[in-house]
């Protein structure tokens, strides 16, 4: 039974509880995940959906400088983060380590999926001139690990879709069985009665699928 | 199945759209330009199905190179993976016949269309929808996943030829149930007070009301109209908010749950009688102007298409589910709706 605070026992979660996730999920991360800008709650305030707690997650303009030399020394990513208000101008003063790095920047959507009730992560990469990466330039900028995993597996891999919300083409992260990682996450910890708080439930999930889109999320935040 | 209900289906799966296909101008590369094709679109089908059909008439005129083909509707570059119905239902108002649709086989906008590599994208399409449907009434997709790669594939050929003999042989195969089982079953899962079902489709967690795919598509005007033919053209999707939701059926003693309860359910803002703002954060609700009834605050659902059929909304939901749905188990419903006046 899903009673307000709790995630259901089988890895799904409810609308609600997503909203509560992604404000548990949001304030951690900017208190603890300090190499990266926060994440923004984009309200669904489009006319036609008035329900007040609806909403997706937004991290926008990440850049991942795609270096040519193909030996990086660990599986993490060479992330700046171009962090901009969206009030303020675009400060394009990053660092850039080599004249040759191509900078790809990357924008991210953690948007609830009623069918499923599950979170689903759905990004684009675009180059600076705004262009969009075709999927074999992105993968280029994914962790080598993750590579492989997309081919081969069957737990994961990327498609490109309609944004729910956007009317544009954007890549979607496909976690088939994320309720069922979401129910062994929660057996292997220590919460009562093997029912993970909706509050951990973003956190628990974007440990798993972040690294995928090479986004890693301090441990402290899992706590 | 009741003889009406077999009438129902038979006419959702005979229904077409008389479509003249034009070639875009900038890619007649022949004089005289070609005439317009003709084809006779079915409503449950796809554009990208039809290529086979109008490239013919234009393969003579195109400029060289390779194709990627699109199709517009006045310059609005048409999803592919949206039936051929729903998108006549949604985007003409006043129904055009034949529909004039223009193709192109160059330049796809993938900007603002999704890739599209033929009948293979649509194939993908379909069976994802279907796994979708099945999540949402089953719980899982286990039902798909479970059909052989023959079985599947035979249903799907038998969607793309409009073969409904075909697919009322395959599907018992696909052992989706309709509301009615999804609620004895439940009831009797309640009863027995245990999580074991006895049937072969598994439910995950307790739940009370049956789960209905639905995919909503909204159109919005801001003034009243006369006519259908009044009513201003699409110009974006932007202009359209595409819900993709399930719809919560509720069952209760002495009360039937008719479409307007599913509609409003998905549009809250349009529900009843209560006067409501456009939305703006912090508003609060404004009252009518009661003097002479001009000022009309509140929105108002003006009309709701599903399979070309405008609905009367008090229709038990549950009918309009198990007659008017796509072969995918989603219903497909267009709305268009005033919007609510500040």
């Amino acid at each position: 039974m899903d009673s307000a605070g709790e995630v259901v026992n089988d890895g799904k979660i409810t609308l609600e509880g997503f909203s509560v996730a992604a404000r548990s999920f949001a304030e951690k991360w900017k208190r603890l995940n300090l190499s990266f800008p926060p994440w923004s709650w984009v309200p669904l305030n489009n006319r036609t959906l008035l329900k007040k707690e609806e909403g997706y997650l937004s991290l926008e303009k990440i850049i991942i400088l795609s270096s040519l030399d193909e030996s990086v020394e660990e599986e993490s990513l060479d992330v700046r983060a171009d962090w901009s208000e969206k009030e303020e101008a675009v400060d394009h003063t990053v660092l850039v380590q080599d004249v040759e790095d191509e900078a790809h920047y990357y924008d991210y959507h953690i948007v609830y999926s009623a069918s499923y009730m599950v979170p689903m992560l759905y990004f684009r990469g675009y180059s600076s001139d705004g262009k969009p990466l075709s999927l074999e330039v992105i993968k280029r900028d994914l962790p080598s690990s993750s590579v492989s995993l997309l081919l081969e597996s069957k737990w994961t891999f990327i498609t490109q879709e309609d944004h729910p919300y956007l009317n544009r083409p954007w890549f979607k992260l496909h976690p088939c069985g994320t309720e069922e990682w979401i129910k062994l996450l929660s057996e292997s910890s220590s919460f009562t009665g093997c029912q993970m708080p909706v509050e951990l439930y973003l956190i628990s999930w974007f440990s798993v699928v972040g690294q995928v889109v090479g986004l890693k999320i301090p441990h402290e935040m899992l706590i | 199945m009741a003889a009406n209900e077999e009438e129902a289906v038979k006419y959702i799966w005979e229904g077409a759209i008389p479509l003249q296909i034009h070639l875009h101008k900038s890619e007649v590369a022949s004089h005289p330009a070609p005439p317009p094709s003709l084809v006779l679109a079915p409503r449950i089908g796809y554009l990208p199905l039809l290529v086979h059909l109008i490239k013919p008439y234009f393969k003579d005129s195109l400029p060289p190179g390779e194709d990627s083909i699109w199709f517009d509707y006045k310059g609005l570059p048409l999803k592919w993976y949206i039936p051929t119905g729903v998108l006549f239902d949604l985007l003409c108002a006043e129904p055009e016949r034949p529909w004039n649709l223009t193709i192109h086989f160059r330049g796809y906008p993938s900007n603002v269309l999704i890739p599209c590599e033929g009948e293979d994208s649509v194939k993908w399409n379909f069976v994802n929808s279907l796994k979708e449907a099945a999540y949402i009434i089953n719980g899982n997709c286990k039902n798909v996943m479970n059909m052989s790669q023959n079985d599947q594939e035979d249903l799907w050929t038998s969607v793309m030829n409009g073969d409904l003999d075909a697919y009322t042989r395959l599907s018992p195969k696909i052992k989706m149930g309709n509301i009615e089982d999804e609620f004895s079953r439940k009831a009797s899962l309640s009863s027995t007070q245990s999580t074991q079902g006895g049937t072969e489709i598994e439910v995950a967690g307790q739940v009370k009301t049956a789960r209905i795919p639905v995919r909503l598509y909204v159109r919005s005007v801001s003034k009243d109209f006369e006519n259908l033919e009044d009513v201003p053209e699409i110009d974006t999707w932007d202009e359209i908010s595409y819900l993709n939701r399930p719809v919560e059926f509720l069952r209760e003693e002495g009360k039937c749950f008719t479409l307007r309860d599913a509609i409003e359910s998905l549009l809250p803002e349009y529900t009843g009688h209560r006067a409501q703002t456009s939305g703006e954060e912090g508003e609060g609700i404004t009252t009518e102007e009661e003097a002479d009834g001009s000022q009309e605050t509140r929105g108002e659902i003006k009309m709701v298409r599903i399979q070309g059929i405008e609905m009367k909304l008090e229709i038990p939901f549950s009918w309009v589910v198990n007659n008017l749905m796509n072969p995918e188990f989603y219903l497909h419903i267009s709305v268009l709706v005033k919007a609510p006046q500040r």
